[in-house]
């Protein structure tokens, strides 16, 4: 979300989701807790000008949230007839505003949305929406869909959290590792969705990976581990180079062909002290090798400087820990600039042989690289053509069509 | 609350056992049971036998249409089920994961469903 001068606005960003998040634990019940946190929110619009902030805002809207809900509840039993007694016997169990539960509060508010009892796209949704506060719209934009099947999707999250029992609570120790891997995969998921939208002109949405790398940041200051931190690093890294990804008309641009002076210096910095701390607290991940090989980059002053050697090593552990084909290509792609093109097709060579990979269309680009660098002009035509008839993004396809159109040219 | 856990298997894993393996699996199932029934969490269950044996009737306008198998053609068959009482999903995935055929097959979990108040 984009700072905002006015300072209810920031008071809301600053406060609403750990709010919410507590309300949800206090209530038990998702929807209620945001009814509760808009009223507390709406009361302290009208009470702080006139009566000055307490001196512990998040305190005060959550307990002003909470009689606010348990008013609602009575209200609604006295409706329905039954004795109030009810609503005060559920609610005093969840008594305390404790503040050292309330940053917990955000752990268990995104292990519940990323639980992995939900699909996929109800866990990237649901994070979005509870941990990001970004609204039903917000959410649809970002991912390149219809609000009103992100509204459903919500909706039957919600439903699900509720009648199966989706508890509200960090993940016993035994179970954290696993949980938390699906976390990192949602939060990766959301960065890569903005990395790549799937088929629009612009690559790059700026909103969604900035989300992404503000919940890493949060989970990483709540839960410190070196995943998380390799994860936060990885994004870091990656995010710096997006202004020099695409030209001004929205031309892709290749590492080789990146103007580096573009790269942001600062969030370079972060991403690597970040990278270090990942290397020194725990075995080095998916996440953490993945940033180690763009921190490489990240660090070559020239494509030609580009430490391809000790890439080539990173690639090797990480295709040990996530053995993928997508992997193994982007391995197969540094092999290439470390030992030669003739190297590079061989790999692919394997790698289609092993099977899948054949609709992918950067397994066809890089074959095509490899014979366009090797002097094979027919073969890199035909792997160009290849590759654009199985991609759908915009300026993927101008790049593929561009290289063509060089090769066809004498 | 209430969880039953589906146990489903392909039953042409289980046809491929030996004597001794299919033994060793029910004897695992039994101190599944005991041990669910000791920490208070099995409140029922049963294994069944094999698909072959199943009936499957539906009524339609009044009328009983009975049919030999199962209704729909899968690749796993329900094999048995347990009733478990859990605090809440994480607790019965927990449980759910000690259920041997879980290694087999797959076991879905499905949360029971109260009926709202007779209406007199």
């Amino acid at each position: 979300m984009t700072n905002s001068a006015d300072p209810w606005t920031r008071l809301y960003q600053q406060h609403s989701r750990q709010v919410l998040a507590t309300l949800i634990r206090l209530l038990g019940d998702f929807d209620r807790a945001e009814e509760a946190m808009h009223e507390a929110f709406a009361l302290a619009l009208q009470q702080w000008p006139r009566d000055g902030e307490p001196e512990n805002p998040v305190a005060w809207l959550v307990s002003t949230g909470r009689f606010k809900a348990i008013d609602q509840i009575r209200r609604e039993k006295r409706a329905r007839g039954y004795s109030s007694r009810w609503a005060e016997e559920y609610l005093v169990p969840g008594t305390g505003e404790n503040l050292d539960s309330i940053a917990d509060d955000q752990l268990r508010l995104i292990f519940t949305c990323c639980h992995p009892g939900l699909a996929v796209e109800a866990k990237l949704a649901m994070t979005l929406r509870e941990m990001c506060g970004l609204t039903t719209e917000q959410v649809a934009r970002g991912l390149l869909q219809q609000p009103t099947t992100v509204a459903q999707r919500i909706v039957r999250a919600k439903r699900k959290i509720r009648d199966a029992g989706i508890p509200y609570e960090v993940p016993e120790a035994a179970q954290l590792p696993q949980r938390l891997g699906t976390v990192l995969k949602v939060i990766y998921l959301m960065y890569n969705e903005a990395y790549s939208a799937s088929s629009g002109e612009q690559v790059v949405n700026v909103d969604l990976s900035a989300e992404a790398i503000r919940l890493c940041r949060l989970l990483q200051q709540l839960l410190p581990h070196a995943d998380v931190a390799g994860l936060l690093a990885l994004m870091l890294l990656q995010d710096a180079r997006k202004a020099a990804r695409q030209t001004r008309d929205g031309r892709l641009l290749t590492l080789e062909h990146q103007d580096r002076c573009l790269w942001d210096r600062e969030q370079i910095e972060e991403g690597t002290k970040w990278l270090d701390w990942s290397l020194h607290n725990g075995v080095a991940g998916f996440y953490t090798l993945q940033a180690a090989i763009a921190a490489l980059h990240a660090q070559a002053p020239q494509y030609e400087a580009t430490d391809w050697e000790q890439i080539c090593g990173l690639y090797d552990l990480l295709l040990q820990v996530a053995p993928s084909p997508v992997i193994a290509l982007n391995r197969a792609v540094a092999v290439a600039m470390r030992d030669g093109p003739d190297a590079g097709l061989s790999l692919v060579d394997e790698i289609e042989s092993a099977g899948n990979m054949a609709r992918y269309h950067l397994m066809h680009a890089a074959r095509a690289d490899f014979y366009r660098r090797l002097g094979c002009r027919d073969d890199a035509i035909a792997a160009y053509e290849q590759a654009l008839a199985l991609t759908s993004q915009g300026p993927e396809q101008q790049f593929l069509q561009s290289r063509l159109d060089e090769l066809r040219s004498p | 609350m209430k969880y039953l856990a589906l146990v489903y298997y392909q039953e042409s894993i289980i046809n491929a056992m030996t004597e001794k393996e299919w033994q060793d699996l029910n004897q695992e199932c039994i101190r599944c049971v005991e041990k669910l029934s000791s920490s208070g969490n099995y409140v029922a269950g049963n294994a069944l036998h094999p698909v072959e044996t199943a009936t499957t009737l539906r009524v339609r306008h009044g009328e009983v249409l009975i049919s030999d198998g199962p209704f729909a053609e899968t690749k796993e068959q329900l094999a048995g089920f347990y009733m478990l009482e859990a605090r809440d999903l994480n607790e019965a995935i927990k449980l759910a994961t000690n259920i041997p055929p879980a290694r087999l097959g797959s076991i879905e979990l499905r949360p029971i469903r109260y009926l709202p108040p007779k209406v007199e």
